[in-house]
């Protein structure tokens, strides 16, 4: 975990919630216990054990008593919805800050993606 | 959910512990819930050691109160085999060798795990026929650490105990000793120079600064409780004026600064204010703190004295 970046439990939580985002943490799969957590990412047990219940109050995981955590069915589509209405702040709003200092007006803007799209 | 009240396992009330013209802790209260990592930083000097002390039963304090399990641990037995504190630069006897050590370990500590210790002797690589005395600083670090860990003591407390180990041997302690913390909880207190190294290890940080409590707090809400704002200088003093300013430093127009928070409310008005926001890490909120206390009470203490011993008893 990167020390640099802010409480440690949101961190397990965010990656956490890629693994299921990226397809790769399927639905109703066990997620990783947090003595594994602590042990891979050499943090306190008791933050991996935060992070998880994070995601059990959110609702992206749920708790199989005395077998794990298992990930919650739609919390894919759960967590697509979040980071979506989350764009326009996280990357949209650094992006056309940067391009103001610049110069750059919103038109060009558009008209940079557009060119983007095309070369791929 | 509502977590139920942790019990603890070490109580420290109002403690005073003088020598001679050296005050070296003074009204320090805290508290050790019972399985967590604490990390005791501070400056050298601070009063770490003369903290672990106490717990330890080393020492009485000159006023205040020291309880562990329940009771005062001075020449208390009962209360002694369940604490085991691992001195910075441990001595053994000079005719001991390594397993004579780790024996001697497992005769005072009820919870003792030799499959643990002979596992950590073959981890380490440690010559368990080697004398003690013949040991590098580094090889006595790891006698130390492995009797730290073996003993499974209820209250395990290490007071830097890395001296002389390579990176590889501390990153080998670090892992050992959170594996086997996971399996077995119990109560740690680590005190540290290396800061950055364990922070992500620590559930609780007690930093000490000229023998007063700085910071009791979450390991957690300390990583969101101070910010690194850089940006114009006029920006950043006008925000710096409105938190709790700890260290700020100026290059030509533009300037940085370490300020506590209230929360994510304060993070999102400083990026409002065109102001670059990111987390300050443990190691720089501890240097911070540590570095604002002399302008606001250096006077209060001149230098410390070498000699350091006890006035009473």
């Amino acid at each position: 975990m990167n020390e640099d970046a802010g409480p440690i439990f949101r961190q397990v939580a965010t990656e956490i919630e890629n693994a299921i985002v990226d397809g790769s943490l399927a639905e109703e799969s066990q997620a990783p216990s947090s003595n594994e957590l602590a042990a891979f990412h050499r943090i306190n047990p008791a933050t991996a054990a935060k992070g998880l219940n994070q995601l059990v109050a959110d609702g992206v995981l749920y708790k199989r008593r005395g077998v794990g955590m298992f990930v919650a069915t739609g919390a894919r589509e759960q967590l697509l919805k979040r980071r979506r209405s989350e764009f326009a702040d996280q990357y949209v709003r650094p992006l056309m800050t940067e391009a103001q200092k610049l110069g750059i007006s919103a038109g060009d803007l558009a008209a940079m993606i557009d060119d983007w799209e095309t070369q791929r | 959910m509502t977590p139920s009240p942790t019990p603890v396992v070490a109580t420290v009330r109002d403690v005073t512990m003088r020598f001679r013209e050296h005050t070296a802790l003074e009204g320090v209260t805290t508290a050790f819930a019972e399985n967590t990592i604490t990390g005791l930083l501070g400056r050298n000097g601070a009063g770490k050691t003369t903290l672990m002390q106490l717990l330890t039963g080393h020492r009485i304090p000159t006023t205040g109160r020291v309880e562990v399990l329940g009771a005062s641990p001075y020449e208390n037995d009962r209360v002694l085999r369940d604490i085991c504190f691992i001195k910075e630069g441990q001595r053994y006897p000079d005719h001991f060798r390594v397993r004579d050590a780790l024996t001697a370990a497992a005769m005072v500590f009820p919870g003792w795990d030799g499959d643990l210790a002979a596992a950590l002797v073959a981890d380490f690589d440690l010559p368990a026929k080697r004398p003690v005395n013949k040991l590098s600083r580094g090889m006595n670090s790891m006698v130390g650490i492995i009797i730290g860990l073996a003993s499974r003591a209820p209250l395990t407390l290490f007071d830097e105990p890395y001296l002389g180990l390579d990176a590889v041997a501390r990153q080998m302690f670090y892992d050992r000793l959170l594996a086997d913390y996971a399996v077995h909880p119990r109560t740690i207190v680590l005190s540290t120079h290396l800061i950055e190294e364990i922070a992500s290890l620590l559930e609780r940080v007690l930093l000490i600064d000229r023998g007063r409590v700085l910071l009791d707090a979450d390991a957690e809400s300390l990583r969101d409780s101070a910010v690194t704002v850089t940006g114009p200088t006029d920006t950043v003093q006008a925000f710096a004026r409105q938190h709790d300013l700890l260290h700020t430093e100026t290059l030509g127009g533009s300037s940085r600064a370490v300020v506590r928070i209230g929360g994510a409310t304060d993070r999102r008005a400083a990026a409002a204010q065109g102001l670059s926001v990111e987390p300050t890490n443990l190691q720089q909120l501890v240097v911070a703190m540590s570095l604002q206390t002399p302008a606001v009470r250096g006077s209060l203490h001149p230098t410390r004295p070498a000699d350091l011993e006890e006035v009473s008893s």
